[in-house]
């Protein structure tokens, strides 16, 4: 019969804990590894200039004193250039997220066998990652300039992206009412409609709104190469050293996404 | 023509034996329990007759109502047409939650109706007018307009049963239905059960846990152990005693400490089966 005060719990001597050896020094080869690689980027990233941001931090402050009178004479015209920004964002990412439902079902591993899997996540791979700038200057070429091009670009490279978080979505579903409908007799298309799509629908959602915010942004950049929009307009007059007129659109545009950020998560309530 | 027929029915899952050349026949309408502790094999026998899961290469052959699903270790061609024809209730009901209870009980048309109309889930008012009686059928008719994943466990699992109901299957596959229930939810549900068999002539196979509630509705049990059939009879002749010399100890896990005294009701207590609303919400 032991009592609790016989036990002697807090006197015993501590058991010694091994060191873990081969951990310890893989931290170490971690560590060094990035310092090494940290000084072999140094000297083509040109990081030795970084003096420079002390020295000639006169340089940019006349060049920012040029963005301090932001001039919104112009404000309809740019209003409604960034309303063509919009319009090319929106239907860009809504032929993307259409597009992306079969594909995501399709590269989703519990959906489809790998046979058609792989193939469909490669060219997913692929859309995704060439830059939508490398799409867009492909576009001009093709459809010539303007904001068709931007909706082009926009298109291939979000459906690549949504497509492989709509199969994420689409492998963490719960298999169990899938199993149910499949027990009615509903065919594999049916139990991707009635028992995978409910499930995935609020995660889709937010994900086509979350890429909907990243293409107003990226729509923008698309204009500095002649893809239509405020950022064609954005570009032109930095170029031209219009700073006051470029400060108002860069005014506007932050105004702009932060709506749309607002608006999308009120949207995004709506859905879970 | 016997419902379900299986024929030296074989399963491995990786090295465990999870079924060992089972055997055995059920008639046209009858009430059968299928007990057993957990892992002995219950629940992977109901996924293969209902064709959710292939037997092992060459591992037997299972007929529904004289219709081969599956044999060999492979479904068989007509395996989709003939699920319609048997409706399985799960344990964790397996409704999509994130839709209405009378959506959910739709889709039991799915196997019936031709391939558009179900694929853009475009129910006639018929349909729809069956879907709500089947809810009332099962003392849920006030519900159909909830979300399915708002009921609570008895409920949601009426509303399985009544899906079941509007698949117009001929039988019934129920795995393990009482098994995440409270006590009344539990006895509801296997009333339900039991007024569909009585009365629509459904075949039902029903998996339990505790071997009191095969005594109460189920004329027949089959019992499994290691995944072999150990008996198969009239539940009656299934007692306490014979419990303990089928599984030993592990007997225990399969009945209840006598809290509801079966014996006092001998006979199925005759529930009216239309009842008003929310006599039976729980």
């Amino acid at each position: 019969m032991t009592h609790l005060a016989d036990s002697p719990p807090l006197k015993a001597p501590r058991p010694e804990i091994a060191r873990d050896w081969t951990r310890t020094l893989w931290t170490a080869f971690i560590w060094i590894a990035l310092a090494l690689l940290l000084i072999w980027s140094w000297g083509p990233a040109e990081m030795s200039r970084w003096t420079y941001l002390f020295t000639d931090a006169d340089n940019m402050a006349s060049y920012a004193a040029g963005f301090a009178n932001p001039n919104f004479s112009e404000w309809r015209y740019y209003l409604a250039e960034m309303g063509v920004t919009i319009q090319i964002a929106l239907w860009g990412t809504f032929l993307a997220a259409v597009l992306a439902i079969p594909f995501g079902v399709l590269s989703a591993r519990n959906m489809a066998p790998w046979y058609i899997v792989q193939p469909v996540r490669r060219l997913m791979d692929i859309f995704r990652s060439i830059h939508e700038l490398v799409f867009a200057v492909l576009f001009v070429v093709a459809v010539g300039l303007g904001p068709f091009a931007g909706v082009m670009a926009l298109f291939i490279h979000t459906t690549g992206i949504l497509a492989k978080l709509f199969s994420e979505a689409v492998e963490a579903v719960d298999p169990r009412p899938v199993e149910a409908i499949r027990s009615t007799g509903a065919t594999r298309l049916q139990e991707v409609v009635f028992g995978v799509i409910p499930q995935v629908m609020p995660l889709w959602v937010s994900y086509a709104l979350y890429r909907f915010e990243s293409n107003v942004r990226a729509a923008t950049v698309l204009g500095v190469i002649g893809a239509g929009g405020i950022g064609q307009v954005l570009f032109e007059s930095i170029r031209g050293f219009y700073y006051g007129e470029a400060a108002a659109m860069l005014i506007i545009m932050l105004v702009t996404v932060s709506l749309i950020d607002l608006l999308s998560q009120q949207l995004r309530k709506l859905f879970l | 023509m016997g419902a379900i027929s299986i024929r030296n029915l074989s399963k491995t899952f990786g090295k465990k034996l999870a079924l060992d050349n089972v055997s055995l026949d059920i008639g046209s309408g009858e009430m059968v329990a299928l007990i057993g502790a957990s892992g002995s094999g219950k629940s992977t026998l109901i996924r293969h007759i209902c064709g959710l899961e292939t037997a092992q290469y060459g591992g037997g052959a299972i007929d529904i109502m004289g219709s081969q699903i599956q044999g060999g270790g492979r479904l068989a061609h007509g395996a989709r047409r003939l699920r319609r024809d048997v409706g399985v209730v799960f344990q964790q009901f397996n409704l999509v939650g994130r839709l209405s209870v009378l959506s959910n009980v739709l889709l039991g048309n799915l196997g019936r109706i031709s391939l558009w109309r179900g694929t853009f889930g475009l129910f006639t008012g018929e349909e729809k007018r069956a879907a709500r009686e089947a809810l009332a059928r099962v003392g849920i008719p006030e519900v159909g307009w909830q979300r399915a994943s708002t009921l609570s466990g008895g409920q949601q699992q009426r509303a399985a049963i009544a899906r079941t109901l509007v698949q117009k299957s001929r039988i019934l596959l129920a795995d393990e239905p009482i098994a995440s229930l409270d006590p009344s939810s539990a006895r509801r549900v296997m009333e339900v059960l039991a007024t569909v068999n009585r009365e629509n002539g459904i075949t039902c196979v029903v998996s339990l846990h505790q071997v009191e509630y095969a005594r109460r509705y189920c004329p027949r049990t089959i019992a499994l152990r290691d995944g072999r059939i150990v008996f198969d009879g009239p539940s009656a002749e299934l007692t306490n005693a014979m419990l303990v010399e089928l599984y030993g100890d592990g007997s225990e896990e399969l009945v209840l400490p006598d809290i509801e005294a079966p014996k006092k009701t001998p006979s199925r207590p005759v529930r009216p089966v239309l009842k008003p609303a929310g006599v039976f919400a729980a």
